[in-house]
């Protein structure tokens, strides 16, 4: 594997963005019809589709609780998201541990007390992939959640960042996430507190670049937030123009 | 599958409330760590694992196979750990694995693997045809309470300890030694990644090293993998309680004291 020029002298990545740049950002919520809430997240050349079913009778009695909702995740890789088609099995590790990722970090900002003895899921399917995977899942949950009307403590936003060549870059794409020496770092906020939901990262840092890497991510989050902040508002335009016809 | 038994009422406002007054249940300091007893041997690379309650047994293997097509120049870390019912009651082999099981054989293999603490180009013997495939495999005897670093130290340990057979290249042949022909040599290891799991309970209660009933009171943990240069291998927070930015380095300050005095154990039991 040739080693790839991630940042060049000038400042620029392999896509033409800066180290502190995020990649385009789509999303639009209400896209399926069936869901209770539903959105499609692109970020650059990654893109989740979501739907949110809740709340709802718990389809396994014994597992709800008789004060809140539990909270399912179930993640699907689309075997055409990557440029070799790859079927996974549906037992495959990463995804159940990323579908894990996202339900526990939705337990904390869902208000799950609002809804007893009833279950609230969230299906992710990705649809190409291209890095970021664990955040873009996250933000386009909770763009489909506040589309269904789930109460909820707070956005989640999440953002990924990396550290190339002693500089912090945010927002790390597919090559810059597969590269061997590229640490990965994702990190989930809910923005009014800037407090930390989940916190992920691989491959090696030095801890005192540690700092620096995160106080990146959490900024990248913020941005986001405006971003699902304004989606969020779309929507509700649409639908009261349509309501008032 | 049997239902684990969850800890009584009483039992857990015990524990929450002699946190509250900066007491664990066991006696402990609330950084201490519970006696570490790693035991190396008699087979080059097995090795158990005593922390507190809780035994893990890790076991290295190796065997010469074809490299992957894409690297060939490349040895292969295989990694397997799997929760049966033998270390705790509510843990079940058949079927879907558990979150737990996920949770705690993705943060193995990403300690082992994705920290790149094996020399994988040392693996090679011939570039495209042979390499060594290193198998890792963990075995959870005991469960009691913080799984993860107990078998994050014997993995690496039980990797220190293992011993491959020697191998001598001579153009496109390559002699593999036997055992008792040639001293096995020791794999490169780059570095010597440790997890540190931490604990929390609420507003600003945290501990080091939770037992089992901690485990199951606790409310959100958290897990730092550091290794003796001072740099982070991986972290794992995952939902629970949002902790802010400055909660978290003052974790990982803790973790790095902590890093140092295991690392010290995991060396004095192998030099044995």
């Amino acid at each position: 594997m040739s080693r790839q020029e991630l940042l060049s002298p000038e400042g620029l990545r392999v896509d033409g963005r800066r180290a502190n740049e995020l990649r385009r950002i789509l999303c639009r919520a209400s896209v399926l019809n069936t869901a209770d809430g539903s959105a499609y997240y692109e970020q650059g050349n990654t893109k989740v589709l979501v739907a949110v079913y809740g709340p709802r009778e718990s389809r396994i009695r014994s597992q709800s609780q008789h004060d809140h909702a539990i909270v399912n995740v179930e993640f699907n890789i689309a075997p055409f998201s990557t440029s070799e088609r790859r079927k996974r099995s549906k037992g495959d590790k990463r995804l159940l541990e990323i579908a894990s990722f996202v339900r526990q970090t939705f337990e904390g900002a869902i208000q799950r007390s609002v809804y007893p003895r009833s279950q609230i899921d969230i299906y992710l399917h990705l649809l190409q992939h291209d890095g970021g995977t664990l955040e873009t899942c996250i933000n386009a949950a909770t763009l489909a959640l506040v589309d269904a009307g789930i109460s909820m403590d707070d956005y989640v936003c999440a953002c990924t960042a990396g550290f190339i060549d002693e500089t912090p870059v945010l927002d790390l794409n597919g090559a810059e996430e597969s590269s061997i020496e590229t640490p990965d770092l994702t990190v989930a906020i809910l923005p009014r507190s800037g407090n930390i939901a989940l916190l992920q990262m691989e491959s090696k840092l030095h801890s005192s670049k540690l700092e620096g890497v995160l106080e990146l991510a959490v900024e990248g989050c913020k941005h986001i937030h405006r971003k699902l902040d304004e989606a969020v508002l779309a929507a509700a335009n649409d639908l009261a123009e349509k309501l008032s016809h | 599958m049997v239902a684990e038994i969850e800890p009584s009422n009483i039992e857990r406002s015990f524990l929450l409330e002699s946190l509250e007054k900066g007491i664990r249940v066991d006696g402990r300091g609330i950084y201490d760590y519970r006696t570490l007893k790693i035991s190396c041997g008699p087979t080059a690379g097995l090795v158990e694992v005593q922390l507190g309650q809780t035994r893990v047994l890790a076991r290295v293997s190796c065997e010469v196979t074809r490299p992957f097509p894409d690297r060939p120049t490349e040895g292969i870390v295989q990694f397997n750990a799997e929760l049966s019912s033998m270390c705790a009651p509510g843990f079940d082999s058949s079927g879907k694995p558990s979150a737990q099981e996920v949770a705690v054989t993705r943060m193995l293999e990403r300690v082992i693997r994705q920290s790149r603490a094996v020399d994988t180009e040392a693996l090679c013997i011939l570039a495209g045809e042979k390499v060594w495939t290193v198998r890792i495999d963990i075995h959870f005897l005991d469960h009691g309470g913080n799984l993860v670093d107990a078998a994050s130290v014997a993995a690496i340990a039980a990797l220190r300890h293992f011993r491959r057979p020697d191998v001598t290249v001579d153009g496109e042949e390559a002699i593999i030694h036997d055992v008792r022909e040639r001293n096995p040599v020791p794999l490169s290891i780059h570095h010597t990644p440790v997890c540190v799991t931490f604990g929390f309970f609420g507003e600003a209660m945290m501990v080091l090293d939770t037992s089992l009933l901690e485990e199951q009171t606790q409310v959100s943990s958290f897990t730092v993998t550091l290794n003796s240069h001072r740099e982070v291998c991986a972290l794992n927070k995952a939902g629970g309680i949002p902790l802010s930015p400055g909660q978290i380095q003052r974790c990982i300050q803790i973790a790095l004291a902590k890093v140092d005095e295991l690392n010290e154990k995991i060396q004095e039991a192998i030099k044995q």
